[in-house]
Formats: C-alpha cells, structure tokens, sequence
C-alpha cells in the first residue's frame, strides 16, 4: 500500500495535496500496489478523492482532527501505516506535512526525503530526483528502508484526474498516545492585513538593492497603486536593510508569487529570489545593468534608472487608462 | 537560560549554480560561503533571549573544519560559545547529522535549542525534529514570534490571516524561520574579535544515512534574452503598450 497524507482546507482538498496523488499514483503503479489516504476531518471531502486515484481514505475525527497535534497525527499515520503494511508515506509540499511526516520518521527510524519530484523503484530501492535549493538544483538519490517517507515538492506535479469513481470511506479512531498530544495548538490569533497578499495578487511590483531606501520604495507603491490587485514585493536585501518588512520578501524563504505581472526593479535575479517569481505569467524587468540575471529570466526589459524610468512608468500608465 | 542554535553553511550562489566536476555538490570557490537566513535567525533568538534571561549561547555547526568562518560569523552576532563538529568535508545526510548533534549536546543541558526551519541548500525539513525525539524534547517549527515566560516558551508561526500559538515547557526545540527578528549584523571589530575566540571541537560518529545522494544537476534553465523596450525614461511608451496587450492596465 502506499498512504497518503492527505490536506484540506475552505472545504476543499489542498491543490499540493492533489499533486502529490500524481506522484504517489506512479509509485502505486510501479509497486503493483493501490493508493489510500489518511485525513483528519473532511470527511464530506473523502470520497472525491477517487477522482485522483485514492482506492480507500481513512478519516481521523476528534481530537486528532480539531486540534493540530503533529506528533499526534504522525502516530495516527504511523498507526494506518502497520495496518496497511505500507511501503511508502507520501505528504504535499507544506510545512504541516513535512511536520508530520519528519515526526513519523524521527519517532519510527524511517528514511525520509523531501521535496521528490519522482521515485523509481524495483521494489527495494528507491531513485529519486528532489529538490534543493527551491528547485534551482536537482539532487539524485537513493533511498533504502522498508517504508519510505517522502513530500512533493509545492506547485511543480500536474494535478491528474483519473476517474476512477469514488474513494471508499472509513471513519477511524486510531489510539493514539496521550503524550503526543502535549504539543498542539494553544489558540490562533487574527492578524490585520493590509492590501492584496502577495501570493494573491495579480500585479507585483519588486523592488531590490537598487531601489535604494526606504522612501525611495513609494515610487514603487506609486506604481502599483495604478493598478487594481497590485502589491509590492521586494528581495532579501531590501528587507535586511530594512527598506520594507520581511512580510514583502520573494524567494526561497519569502513567498511565492504567481501574477499576471511582475515588474522587477532594481534586483539582480539571485536563483533563491527567482524560484519565489518564477511562477509570474509575464516579466518586465528595469536594471540599469543590461546583463543582470534578471534580463536572461524575464520577458521584457527597461535597461536604465528606475528612480527616472518608474515615475515616467506610473505617469504613462495613469495617462493610459485615464 | 542555556540556548543553542545549530547552523549549516551553504554556498552563497547568486545568479547561477555552479556544479563541481564531479557533480557532487556546488562549486563555492567563486562565491564562497554563508548560512542560511532562517539560521542567522536562529542565532538572533538565542542570543536575544540571553540577553533578557542570562545564561550562554552557542553557535554549533557540523561540517568540514573551515564551517568555523559560519561559527566565528555567530560570534561576531553575539553568540558567547562556539562548537565545530568536524567531518571530512563528504556531504552528511539528515539522519547522520541529526544523530551526532543530539549525540553531541545530549550531556549539556540546553534549555532553547534553535535550528532553521529547513536548510538553505537541501531543505530536508526534518533535522531539528530528528534531535527533538532523539532527545526526548518537545518541539516546535517554523516559528516567526517567540517568547519565553519563565519556563514556558511561547511560539507563534504565520498561517493566511493570523498565527498558530503554542506553548510548551523548557527545555524545547524550536525550527524558525525568517523574519522572526531582525538579525543583527556583526561589527568589523566583533568580527576580529570573534576569531580570537577558542572553538570547542567534537569529532561526530559518522552513521549511515538511508538517503544517499548520488549526483546533482542543474535543471535546463529556460532562460531566453527579455526583449529590450529601450533605454531609460524614453522606454515608457513601449512598456504601456505591451501592459496593454496584457491586459493588466
Ligand atoms: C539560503 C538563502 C536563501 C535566500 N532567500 C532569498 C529570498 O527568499 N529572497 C531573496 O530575494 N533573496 C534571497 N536570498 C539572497 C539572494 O541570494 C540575493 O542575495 C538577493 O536576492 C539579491 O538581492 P538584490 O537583487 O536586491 O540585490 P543585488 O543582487 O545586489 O542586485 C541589485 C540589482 O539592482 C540593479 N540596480 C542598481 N541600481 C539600480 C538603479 N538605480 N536602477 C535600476 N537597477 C539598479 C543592479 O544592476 C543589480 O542587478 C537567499 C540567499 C540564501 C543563501
Ligand atoms: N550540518 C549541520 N550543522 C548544524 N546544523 C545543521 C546541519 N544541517 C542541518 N542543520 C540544522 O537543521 C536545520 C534543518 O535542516 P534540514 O533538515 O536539512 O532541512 C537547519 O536549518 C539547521 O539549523
């Protein structure tokens, strides 16, 4: 069997959820093996994972799911994972199911891998290719172990609908230990947030060194305030030097952006700030330096000052659409 | 209070990677190195609360002999002790790594014991959790807000809209990530002053890791020359016509 870890949330499965199913799918198939899936709640949710090939999803309740417990869920999984006698646990890729799963390895002795974009086995030993370096470097590997541990990478497997009918449901109480339990969620706090989340936004405007300072990131905002759903970004060295909050940070250990538009101004395009924008549709960079990184990974480029070119940018664009 | 934050240095690549011939890891020769930013975060949080608290903090790094550059640089940020876990410069795999850290903090009574989130370079995401079971500690990860309270540490990380509090008991592992405080930046003469500084130098058991890399590569890029709208100001007129044939204006 291979098992699954499998998220949800507003009602619906995790897109990282699904794409990882392509992955585990592949393994199933490779091994001779079905797929199944183990959630916490989302019952209502269970049997639409047959679309995605899941033979069988077992639904924790209680405690399991309406607290976040990731020692807890681990063992949960570690429970289904003896009964089922499974030969892999495959998660998406966030950090809730990498917890969990590094939970399940640590306290099981399993070899895990994370962020594997593909597995080939004879059965014993697993080739794999993952990621490092947030996608810029592919690591080849191999894996040995009984049961294997691994998580797909976020947004890079295609979502695959195969059609086959609905899951079989299974409402479960695993008897989990009391103490796995110490770790869990004391209470959430709301956070206010201001403008379009960066993720969501439709327009962003990046800033980098070349910006300069702190005022100087207005014109920026000048810029985006042309547009409706526009947010502005910035690179890691904008935010060490305390020109904007980190909560503005691109990159590897920022957030990932997948707009209609991105306008990257004033940043080189280090491969650790790409793999956060290289989700955005179209790319127009403004550099002074005409062969900056950033002008080999964009579509369109402005060679030239952005403290000139993107004052002149918001006006034309107000012009326009006046 | 006793804290530790655990560190791996990575290449410091910029536009491009690298490879060596053998493809067995990133050519630093050009770039040099540095540590990952949840890391310098890491250290930050330890030094901090030993400012409010009292007590010592300590930089540890496992790699080959020159990872004191990265030990010596958290120093320079303020960290009171150094410990260099030698190896003989062979990548180590998350399980290997784990099992010599917990091996080698196991006696020392750390109350806080800091790592990143995931590593800069591999990102195995599992290392700090490892040495937690390992050392029979709770922890808590991906944290971007942090408290202690006595022996209680209060521990916040993002979620869309708001955050996820948890409160456990010292001693505790707790993985951050960026953007839990502003790290500092080390002085020319903290920096002088941190090499002056004797290391503590443990030599780590090397296990087997069940992960074994083989070789790296650099995926294709899809990289293509941007067309050039112009030059400077004078470019504006290009730029709005192509936004239009967007259609995001
Ligand atoms: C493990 C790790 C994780 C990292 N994570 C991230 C991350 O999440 N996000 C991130 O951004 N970085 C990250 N970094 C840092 C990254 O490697 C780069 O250092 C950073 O992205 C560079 O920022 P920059 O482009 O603003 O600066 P630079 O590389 O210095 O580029 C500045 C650019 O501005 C141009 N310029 C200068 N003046 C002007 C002007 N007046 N008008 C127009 N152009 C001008 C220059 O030609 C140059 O191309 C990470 C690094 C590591 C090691
Ligand atoms: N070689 C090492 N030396 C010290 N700490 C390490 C080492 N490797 C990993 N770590 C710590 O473990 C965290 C998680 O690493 P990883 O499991 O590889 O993602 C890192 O952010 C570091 O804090």
């Amino acid at each position: 069997m291979v098992l699954t870890l499998i998220e949800h949330g507003d009602g619906e499965i995790a897109e990282t959820s699904l794409e990882m199913l392509t992955l585990a799918r592949d393994l199933a198939d490779q091994v001779d093996e079905d797929v199944s899936a183990a959630m916490f709640g989302g019952e209502e949710l269970a049997a639409g994972l047959g679309e995605y090939g899941v033979d069988t999803a077992y639904v924790c309740g209680g405690d399991l799911s309406e607290s976040y417990a990731p020692e807890a869920r681990a063992d949960a999984l570690g429970i289904l994972m003896d009964d089922l006698d499974s030969a892999a646990v495959i998660g998406g890729g966030t950090d809730t199911a990498n917890e969990v799963l590094a939970h399940l390895s640590a306290k099981r002795d399993l070899a895990m891998a994370a962020n594997t974009l593909e597995v080939d086995t004879d059965g014993e030993t697993c080739e794999i290719t993952r990621q490092r370096w947030g996608g810029s470097l592919l690591e080849h590997a191999t894996m040995e172990g009984e049961t294997k541990v691994f998580s797909a990478p976020d947004h890079e497997l295609p979502i695959e609908p195969v059609g086959d009918g609905e899951a079989a449901v299974e409402t479960i109480t695993p008897d989990v230990d009391e103490a796995s339990f110490e770790v869990a969620i004391d209470r959430v706090e709301e956070a206010d947030i201001e403008g379009v989340p960066l993720p969501e936004a439709r327009i962003v405007i990046g800033g980098g060194r070349g910006v300069g300072g702190e005022e100087d990131f207005e014109q920026l905002e000048e810029l985006a305030d042309q547009f409706d759903g526009a947010t502005v970004g910035a690179t890691r060295i904008a935010v060490d030097e305390g020109w904007v909050s980190h909560d503005a940070q691109i990159g590897q250990t920022g957030q990932k952006i997948a707009p209609d538009l991105y306008i990257a101004a004033g940043l080189s395009g280090a491969v650790q700030h790409w793999v956060g924008a290289k989700g955005s549709e179209n790319v127009l960079a403004i550099n002074t330096d005409p062969e900056a990184a950033i002008m080999y990974k964009g579509d369109y480029a402005i060679v030239g000052d952005l403290h000139e070119v993107v004052p002149e940018l918001t006006d034309a664009i107000e012009a326009a659409t006046d | 209070m006793e804290t530790l934050a655990c560190i791996k240095r990575v290449a410091d690549t910029g536009a491009e990677i690298v490879l060596t011939e053998d493809k067995q890891s990133v050519d630093a020769s050009a770039v040099g190195y540095t540590m990952g930013p949840h890391e310098e975060c890491a250290i930050e949080e330890a030094v901090q609360v030993v400012e409010e608290e009292g007590g010592t903090s300590t930089v540890l790094s496992l790699g080959p002999e020159d990872v004191e550059d990265q030990i010596y640089e958290g120093i320079g940020r303020g960290a009171d002790e150094g410990i260099i876990m030698e190896t003989d410069g062979e990548e180590w795999g998350p399980e290997s790594t784990a099992t010599a850290i917990a091996d080698g903090v196991e006696e020392r009574d750390f109350d806080l014991l800091f790592f990143g989130n995931e590593s800069g370079d591999n990102a195995n995401y599992q290392v700090g959790i490892r040495v937690a079971h390992q050392l029979d500690l709770p922890v808590v990860t991906g944290i971007k807000d942090f408290d202690v309270d006595g022996d209680t540490a209060i521990a916040k990380r993002d979620v869309p809209g708001g955050s996820e509090v948890f409160e456990v008991d010292t001693p505790a592992v707790i993985t951050v990530k960026e953007g839990l405080n502003t790290p500092r930046y080390p002085s020319m003469r903290s920096r002088m002053q941190a090499k002056k500084q004797e290391l503590e130098v443990l030599d780590p058991k090397d296990t087997e890791d069940r992960l074994q890399m083989q070789e790296l590569e650099t995926p294709e890029a899809e990289d293509s020359e941007a067309e050039v709208l112009g030059e400077g100001p004078e470019a504006v007129d290009n730029a709005v016509e192509v936004l239009e044939e967007m259609e995001v204006l």
